[in-house]
């Protein structure tokens, strides 16, 4: 065996800044097996490699010795693909048209009665010289099936080339048979299937090109999210900026995006403000907006403003090809239904190769007077009918659609089992923070006192809350900054534990904290209290301000229900499906956001390593449980689950942390998740009956078993012609799913 | 029954016979794993080699270069090592897989009619 065989590896490497440390990476490299040259360029941080060690122990060796290293390489260039694809296809047609237009007439002569007779010298010449056209004909058009078959048959293997090589071989080899020694056939079986042989080998060829040029549009998500990669990037070295290819883009690099433009790779903003479009990737329709220090995807689009950010992942390490690749994966993976399928496709060619066998000796021995016609004709049409890549097809076709159809909304499916799993929920787990709620607190109502307004109470507020560091305080700040409020700065600023803050404000003394505060420095509320009441009932933390001894107002603050919670969750219901939330909050809060949002089962106040025990006692109960939480606190609560669903937005994401990874922030994304997921099960059943149906009712009667019936048997013409559609249709129903649209949010 | 049709009865018979020995009880050579990756050529509807002996419990390098256009090769499947690797026509792709236990592992296309086996010891 040749393992000789060598290639380049380049990598950009982060971390070096002198001679001494291109030597150390230099030898790390080469000390890894298959290194045969390795040179590291300090200048540009890049090492190439030439060898036979894949990249990712290269990769292995240069962070085992301290640095960082990334493959230089763009995603896979898809126009190469797809030029092959197409000259795959453009000879497919041709060698469908060059065999059908030979068989074609001979099969129109043949009912037509225009050939001699195998009796005369005449005859038998005409019938030796169009088997050999035929012959070179079959050579032109089908030598891929029998050198397929050949080899297949030298490693103890069988497959649709066996049965198309077998079926076309034999119907040639009897009608040379025939054409050369017919009287050893008697006169009723002496028939040639010269035109069987070349029209079905035809039409097999047909088949595969359309099933060729479907299956093409099958992986239209990935074709998608391999073209939001940009083929260049504009980086500034020493001072300019130069437009260079993808792949040369190196760790840590600095790169300007301008407006309308792609984000080449993943970074940090340095310089700069705009809002970026992460639609494609998260499926969020809202732009976000990123400035100084924030992080952005390669792929997404910068819509407004000019910035200037550092590379920090590059080539296969980014986010866009890590989908890539998690969607690549999942679409190669079969769900359990799909298992039984394939041990009965690991069988089925020797069983139909029996099968044929059978139905020779069966006519042979049955037939009458025409039983070596019929002998053949029917094994022929059993080997040509039979098709084990209709049976093959049915799950990966339609995973391959459904789990790119949910890659485009945002949503990742690590595997076919997930996806079949979440068609068995019967109840959804939703953690509360982060996944309900917005995970955030922000200022929900703002009570003026008699004589004050919301402006200068929120002025105040946010005054006396700028020294501090308490994340209420952020929520207040962000408030004021939301309304263009200028905030005072405070002075003598003082937090008291359990109570509040104090400070001077706009020369008065404010107070903001609880009613304890407030009783404390004897200041009235009385006026507020009703609405405190009221506001905690609905899980609002209410905080009392008063300003030089007088009550001005109350300020709300909560964390947000999510805006979409409530109609996700009807979209639970209508499914079918029991809505639990779990939370470690007090009961009184967290039954005020289930009222809010319509769940029918509230579990408060667990403790988060308690959260996997709870969704454990779900499933004793008999329930078929999804958790969905954010992925990183909620790990073993999503592992226990059925089926787990991590939720974030964006590069928050911990990419296959769970079953199924909602890439934006929205409840739509589970609702959603699963009803692709139920649509493409679906699909799955319909191949897989179809297929089921089609051979083992399509080989029985191949075989003739109606012929005592009706008198009739099955053209193996027509055969040939039905295995070749059945695959075409298998391929063409799972592209229905493409035209699949979850309900979303309408719904 | 006359010795021709006696003759075409067994013929038949002894087909089926062997058709279960070849495709069920037997198979074929199986190729030893050298130091480096070990290249497996995807033509013609086959895996080459297709029975290869790896070492159990050690990360091998599967190197797949596939020359077949057809749209049956384009993946490669190991299950046992939850592999799915996409194989481009006429590029090396290199799979690296640990196998635990010795014993047989299949790896074929995503319709299960390439097939191969690793044969972990």
């Amino acid at each position: 065996m040749d393992t000789s065989a060598e290639r380049t590896v380049r990598l950009s490497i982060s971390g070096m800044s002198c001679a001494g440390c291109v030597s150390s990476v230099e030898e790390a490299l080469r000390a890894v097996p298959g290194v045969r040259e390795a040179s590291v360029n300090l200048a540009e941080r890049t090492a190439v490699v030439t060898g036979s060690a894949p990249a990712e122990a290269l990769i292995e060796a240069v962070r085992g010795a301290g640095y960082d290293a990334a493959e230089l390489t763009g995603l896979d260039d898809d126009e190469r693909k797809e030029e092959q694809e197409r000259a795959h296809y453009r000879r497919l047609m041709r060698q469908f048209v060059v065999a059908t237009a030979w068989g074609a007439p001979l099969l129109a002569g043949a009912y037509l009665d225009w050939f001699p007779e195998f009796e005369t010298v005449g005859g038998r010449l005409f019938w030796l010289a169009t088997g050999l056209v035929t012959a070179a004909v079959m050579y032109y058009s089908g030598r891929h099936f029998f050198i397929g078959a050949w080899k297949a048959f030298r490693v103890h293997n069988a497959n649709m080339d066996t049965l198309i090589a077998l079926g076309t071989g034999n119907a040639w080899l009897y009608s040379m048979g025939v054409a050369l020694f017919p009287e050893a056939v008697p006169a009723i079986a002496r028939e040639a299937y010269y035109d069987a042989a070349a029209i079905i080998i035809g039409f097999i060829n047909l088949g595969q090109a359309l099933e060729m040029r479907a299956r093409g549009r099958t992986s239209e998500a990935i074709r998608r999210l391999i073209g939001l990669q940009p083929k260049t990037a504009r980086v500034v070295r020493e001072g300019r900026e130069l437009d260079v290819p993808i792949e040369e883009v190196g760790l840590d690099e600095t790169i300007r995006v301008r407006p309308g433009e792609r984000i080449p790779v993943d970074g940090v903003i340095l310089e700069g403000r705009s809002s970026v479009d992460e639609s494609m990737l998260t499926g969020e329709p809202m732009p976000v907006e990123k400035g100084p220090g924030d992080e952005v995807i390669g792929g997404t689009i910068n819509v407004s403003g000019t910035f200037l950010y550092q590379a920090k992942r590059i080539g296969r390490d980014t986010v866009l090809a890590q989908i890539i690749e998690m969607v690549r994966r999942a679409q190669a993976t079969k769900p359990p239904i799909g298992r039984l399928v394939d041990k009965v496709a690991s069988v089925f060619v020797p069983v139909v190769l029996i099968v044929a066998v059978v139905t020779f000796l069966a006519w042979f021995n049955l037939g009458g007077e025409e039983r070596l016609s019929y002998a053949v004709v029917t094994s022929v049409t059993v080997l040509v009918i039979a098709c084990p890549c209709a049976l093959g097809l049915a799950t990966p076709i339609s995973i391959m659609v459904g789990v790119g159809k949910a890659a485009e909304h945002g949503i990742l499916i690590r595997n076919g089992e997930a996806l079949q799993r979440a068609c068995e929920l019967t109840a959804v787990v939703l953690d509360k923070t982060g996944t309900v709620t917005e995970g955030r607190p922000s200022v929900t109502e703002l009570v003026p006192a008699a004589g004050c307004t919301e402006e200068e109470l929120l002025r105040l507020a946010a005054g006396v809350e700028r020294g501090s560091e308490h994340p209420l305080a952020h929520a207040i700040l962000e408030a004021a900054a939301g309304r263009g409020i200028e905030v005072p700065p405070p002075e003598g600023f003082e937090a008291i534990a359990g109570h509040g803050v104090r400070a001077r404000v706009e020369g008065r003394t404010v107070l903001f904290g609880n009613r304890r505060l407030m009783e404390r420095e004897g200041v009235d509320v009385s006026a507020l209290e009703a609405r405190a009441a009221e506001l905690a009932a609905r899980a609002r933390t209410a905080m009392y301000l008063a300003a030089d001894g007088r009550a001005m107002g109350l300020v709300a603050v909560a964390d947000r229900i999510k805006p979409d919670a409530a109609a996700a969750i009807r979209r639970m219901h209508a499914r079918g499906l029991r809505v639990v939330m779990l939370t470690g909050d007090q009961r009184a809060t967290a039954e005020a956001v289930a009222r809010e949002v319509g769940v029918d089962e509230v579990i408060a106040e667990v403790l988060p390593q308690d959260k996997a025990a709870k969704v454990a006692e779900l499933q004793a109960r008999g329930e078929v449980v999804a958790m969905v939480g954010d992925g990183i606190n909620d790990a073993p609560a999503l592992a226990q689950a059925d089926v787990g669903f991590a939720i974030g937005t964006g590069t928050d994401v911990a990419i296959e942390s769970a079953d199924v990874t909602l890439m934006r922030g929205s409840l739509h994304g589970v609702a959603d998740a699963i009803e692709i997921s139920r649509a493409t099960l679906r699909n799955i059943k319909q191949n897989l009956f179809g297929a089921f149906v089609y051979n083992t009712l399509g080989i029985p009667v191949a075989a003739g078993v109606l012929y005592p019936f009706t008198g009739m048997l099955l053209n193996p013409i027509l055969a040939g012609a039905a295995m070749a559609m059945s695959s075409v249709t298998v391929v063409t129903n799972a592209n229905r799913l493409r035209l699949f649209r979850p309900k979303g949010a309408e719904a | 029954m006359s010795g021709a049709e006696l003759a075409v009865n067994v013929a038949g018979l002894a087909l089926i016979a062997f058709i279960v020995w070849w495709f069920w009880l037997s198979h074929g050579r199986t190729e030893r794993a050298g130091a480096g990756p070990v290249e497996i050529v995807v033509a013609d509807g086959v895996y080459s080699p297709s029975r290869v002996e790896v070492p159990a419990g050690r990360p091998v390098v599967l190197r797949f270069i596939r020359r077949d256009p057809s749209p049956c090769a384009e993946k490669v499947l190991i299950d046992a090592a939850g592999v799915a690797a996409e194989l481009p026509v006429g590029e090396p792709r290199e799979v690296v897989v640990t196998l635990p236990e010795p014993g047989e592992y299949e790896f074929t296309c995503d319709m299960r009619m390439y097939r191969g086996t690793l044969v972990a010891r």
